[in-house]
């Protein structure tokens, strides 16, 4: 799993590369979090588009980022996810929270 | 049902073998000649599967997974067992964002993400302890690999 992070603006983008499961979780809370609080914007977009592989793991560690960033008024879009993942987000309704952009 | 290939897998409750048994499950259903979207269900659902045992049913301590996998003509038929702590209400564990543990940020959707990604799917008792996930998945494509095999 490998993230990549730049601000352009006042928007934080997160990308996230590679497969997002139990056994990356923690390390993708970690990351994801360091950027979220170290980083100055106003919005984040987190670019799914190179996220191959995501189980239901990924919504927890999506809503737990919301609800962090929620406290700071800043909200996250999710950015050109795969088929697959589209369907499990789309399963949980977490486009309501976190709307889905392309 | 009659079955034209079968396979077992064992392994630690480990989440680095996650990938490895999505992978292999994967790879053995590939001779049925499924879609890329069949393989991609069948991956996330066999995930859901063994994060499951890796996360509840061993909390505290490596114990061993098993996968079986029987291949019909037209369906991967896969069961993940363990032989942990269990599950009392099962009816209970399948309903949408049920979870034990929802403070380390648990979704509780895989039994929902397998019943949708799955044409079948079944929680039971494990005999033994534990329970065990069967599920099977109609693979739409004609199985002319898996035939051929079979005559030479």
């Amino acid at each position: 799993m490998q993230i990549n992070a730049r601000v352009i603006q006042d928007t934080l983008y997160l990308s996230l590369c590679g497969e997002l499961d139990e056994h990356c979780a923690s390390y993708v809370r970690e990351v994801l979090d360091k950027h979220l609080s170290n980083s100055v914007c106003r919005q984040v977009i987190l670019d799914l588009s190179e996220l191959s592989f995501m189980d239901s793991t990924g919504i927890g560690v999506m809503i737990g980022r919301y609800k962090k960033m929620k406290e700071r008024n800043i909200p996250i879009f999710i950015s050109n996810p795969t088929s697959h993942i589209d369907k499990i987000f789309k399963m949980t309704a977490i486009y309501e929270i976190m709307p889905k952009i392309n | 049902m009659k079955y034209i290939n079968q396979m077992t897998l064992k392994f630690d409750s480990l989440s680095i073998n996650e990938g490895f048994a999505r992978s292999a499950v994967a790879g053995f259903c590939v001779q049925l000649n499924p879609t890329l979207d069949e393989i991609i269900d069948i991956k996330t659902a066999v995930s859901e599967a063994v994060t499951n045992c890796v996360v509840h049913a061993y909390p505290n301590k490596v114990g061993i997974v098993e996968i079986w996998v029987g291949l019909t003509e037209d369906s991967a038929c896969i069961s993940v067992k363990d032989r942990g702590v269990g599950i009392i209400d099962l009816e209970q564990a399948k309903e949408p964002f049920f979870s034990t543990k929802p403070d380390e940020e648990r979704a509780g959707m895989g039994f929902t993400v397998i019943e949708s990604f799955m044409d079948t799917f079944d929680l039971r008792h494990n005999k033994g302890g534990g329970v065990e996930v069967f599920m099977i998945k109609k693979i739409e494509n004609k199985n002319v690999m898996a035939k051929s095999g079979l005559n030479g």
